[in-house]
């Protein structure tokens, strides 16, 4: 079945009478036939962004267990391999199957279309195969716990050579190499539909430097899949073949290079972290503005550091390699060193946003400045390990640990802030502001209850990856106090399944626009009808729907607003 | 039209090529200058294809045109597939190939069933409804 889409304004629509119905009404199957066949990208971003949290869940409970482990030095909880299958899989899941999905294909893939006024993205199909890719991946990565020797066991980065047939033989590895691969055809088909929805289907007068930043932080997210995915995919490959055909690419007998996984690996890699991370820059930069009640501070600027990190992204791969004494330590550290720029500028920005604003403390708000300071606690750290000599000191410590786990829990807050803020256009309804703001302080205070000893551990020298370590009362201290972080953030996950449930109970209606926001996916309805717009305000800003309702702060033609920001001011 | 689009991808190859000229240079490693080849290459590539159509068409599209009013887009967008059951059937054709690679290659015989089947649906449904 087909759809003929066509594009009425404001004036023209109501000329009709009938509010511009511009497409047929829609008749299709019901019940699962129609969650199986759908091709629209809201029902696809929905069943995205809900397999995704629940491998959140999953993820979280599996590192539940890792701190139930370390809560003693000598625990025997788990047995030594079952710990390495734990946070194998718990990096595994929450890397591949959690943030990477939840950023490019959950929330990106629903709102996308709706902030350049698109009626679906460019390619409706592939977009649902990406999700059927993903889900058979997310399937084949947990089949691994089922299976005979357990899930793999090598680390979520699986180093050569303990991927090899010998080191890691059994079923549960090779359905971890199935699973990426999956997941890594559906990043790609992702990104390519990213990028085209964003080139092809703007609405009219919706130019580049008009989009919203989450829509070109999507853009510029797109383009890095397309660039690192293929890395990966062909790595495992290799990966396969050498496991079950006999080649010996990453093998030294028979004259392979293993060092040669790390380098395509992280190839992909770091790509990667700006893959994960600058969909939820892009959320926040939605966010702030709004409930700070004015436009964002230094739009282009936003838009040139995004583009800048990810350039930046193309030459840092080897700083995750600075110990293997095989790569070039001056050009990595400068590379990785030169990202801080750019990403200072965002935090700049987000504060100069904020600053003189009517700054309105909503959940979704909090769950921002909690990502904003999460983030910048993670990537200063980030900074002290690209610089080498700092580097050969914490490497596979808890420094580390520490550092990656602060930039991705800030990605679980920025993850938060999106569902509370766009929740109520994918629903119709308010999550619970009460729920809202304990499920933040918790989330907030455990992650750096949690990451704290972390950083102090790695110093005195704690390796990671140890399911026991030695009985020094210190390092158990800061264990403890790690684990207690890490249950906080656990009471985090189920405040927020409270607030679900209560939300669902109990519906506040939220109306098509509750926050008084700027792009377009608030000028249509909550939930949007299929194909997401009636009609299509004039685009003059970057921000139309707030445009339309404040007609009193007329957008000049080139984007820029006619008063200060002091008199832009929300007046209901 | 995509003159902006373009720069952005070509802006992108140049800088891949940068980097991997130092990196090269500098560094004398194979598998980074290799794939930092594939970077330039994904910038130009389809950078150099847009701007051939920036100078062939040489139009702006409404979305182009900061004046452009919504009439100006006004007309069919496109043709969208509305449901379709073949992207769950390829996906599921995929899924069945995985298992193959892991639990023996009989899995391959439902595998390609329903991704043949699915390449055929597909087809089919793309003639049947116009262009999707």
């Amino acid at each position: 079945m087909t759809d003929l889409i066509e594009r009425h304004d404001i004036e023209s629509s109501d000329d009709h009478g009938d509010h511009g119905v511009s497409h047929h009404d829609h008749h299709g199957p019901s019940g699962l036939l129609k969650w199986l066949t759908s091709t629209d990208h809201k029902v696809i971003g929905i069943n995205y962004t809900v397999t995704s949290v629940l491998m959140l869940i999953l993820g979280g409970a599996l590192a539940e267990i890792i701190r139930a482990q370390l809560v003693s030095p000598t625990s025997t909880l788990v047995s030594f391999a079952q710990y390495n299958q734990l946070f194998t899989m718990h990096g595994s899941i929450m890397i591949y199957l959690f943030a990477g999905p939840f950023a490019f294909a959950g929330l990106a893939n629903y709102m996308v279309p709706l902030q350049i006024g698109a009626p679906d993205m460019a390619f409706p199909r592939l977009n649902a195969l990406s999700y059927w890719l993903y889900l058979g991946g997310t399937i084949s990565m947990v089949l691994g716990f089922f299976a005979t020797g357990g899930p793999a066991a090598f680390g979520w980065v699986g180093y050569a050579p303990l991927t090899s047939a010998v080191n890691a033989p059994g079923v549960g590895p090779d359905l971890w190499i199935g699973a990426l691969m999956l997941t890594g055809f559906s990043a790609i088909f992702s990104g390519v539909n990213l990028v085209a929805t964003i080139f092809y289907l703007r609405a009219p007068g919706m130019t580049l430097f008009r989009m919203p930043i989450f829509t070109w932080n999507m853009l510029v997210t797109g383009l890095l899949i397309l660039l690192a995915f293929p890395v990966l995919t062909a790595a495992l490959v290799m990966l396969y073949c050498d496991r079950h055909f006999g080649t010996h690419i990453f093998e030294v007998q028979g004259g392979g290079v293993p060092i040669l996984w790390q380098h395509m690996f992280w190839f992909w890699g770091h790509p990667e972290v700006y893959i994960l991370a600058l969909p939820f820059f892009g959320m926040v930069s939605e966010v702030i503005p709004v409930f700070s009640k004015k436009p964002m501070f230094g739009y282009k600027g936003m838009v040139f550091a995004t583009m800048t990190i990810a350039a930046l992204s193309l030459g840092v791969w080897a700083h995750h390699m600075f110990t293997t004494g095989a790569v070039l330590l001056p050009f990595f550290s400068i590379m990785s060193l030169l990202i801080a720029v750019p990403t200072g500028i965002k935090i700049f920005n987000w504060i100069g946003t904020m600053w003189k604003g009517q700054v309105e403390y909503t959940s979704s708000m909090l769950f921002a400045i909690g990502f904003v300071i999460t983030f910048l606690i993670g990537g200063i750290t980030g900074i002290y390990l690209a610089s080498p000599p700092l580097d050969f000191f914490t490497h596979d410590t808890y420094f580390v640990v520490a550092h990656f786990h602060s930039v991705v829990m800030a990605l679980v807050i920025g993850a938060m802030a999106g569902i509370y803020f766009w929740g109520p256009k994918i629903t119709g309804y308010k999550l619970h502001e009460g729920w809202g703001k304990a499920q933040f302080w918790f989330l907030f205070i455990g992650t750096q209850v949690f990451t704290f000893p972390g950083y102090w551990l790695g110093l005195k020298g704690m390796a990671r990856r140890m399911a026991v370590y030695p009985n020094n009362p210190s390092w158990q201290t800061l264990n403890d106090w790690s684990t207690i972080g890490a249950i906080m953030i656990g009471i985090s996950t189920l405040f927020f399944i409270i607030n679900l449930l209560v939300s669902w109970r109990k519906p506040i209606p939220a109306g098509d626009n509750p926050w008084d926001a700027n792009a377009l996916e608030w000028f249509t309805t909550s939930p949007p009808p299929h194909h997401n717009f009636l009609s299509l305000p004039p685009v003059r800003s970057e921000r139309p729907t707030w445009d339309y309702y404040h007609p009193e702060h007329p957008a000049l033609g080139h984007g820029d607003h006619v008063s200060g920001h002091a008199e832009q001011k929300v007046s209901n | 039209m995509l003159k902006q689009e373009s720069y952005i991808l070509i802006a992108f190859g140049i800088f891949a090529g940068i980097i991997g000229a130092v990196y090269w240079f500098w560094g004398h490693e194979d598998s980074g200058g290799v794939m930092l080849v594939g970077a330039i290459l994904l910038g130009l590539m389809p950078g150099l294809y847009y701007y051939y159509w920036y100078r062939r068409s040489g139009g702006q599209r409404p979305e182009d045109r900061p004046d452009a009013t919504v009439a100006d887009g006004a007309g069919t967008v496109d043709a969208f597939p509305s449901t379709s059951i073949w992207p769950f059937v390829l996906g599921s054709g995929c899924f069945f190939f995985v298992l193959a690679l892991v639990f023996g290659i009989w899995l391959l015989v439902p595998g390609l069933s329903l991704v043949l089947a699915a390449f055929i649906g597909a087809t089919a449904e793309s003639r049947r409804g116009g262009s999707v």
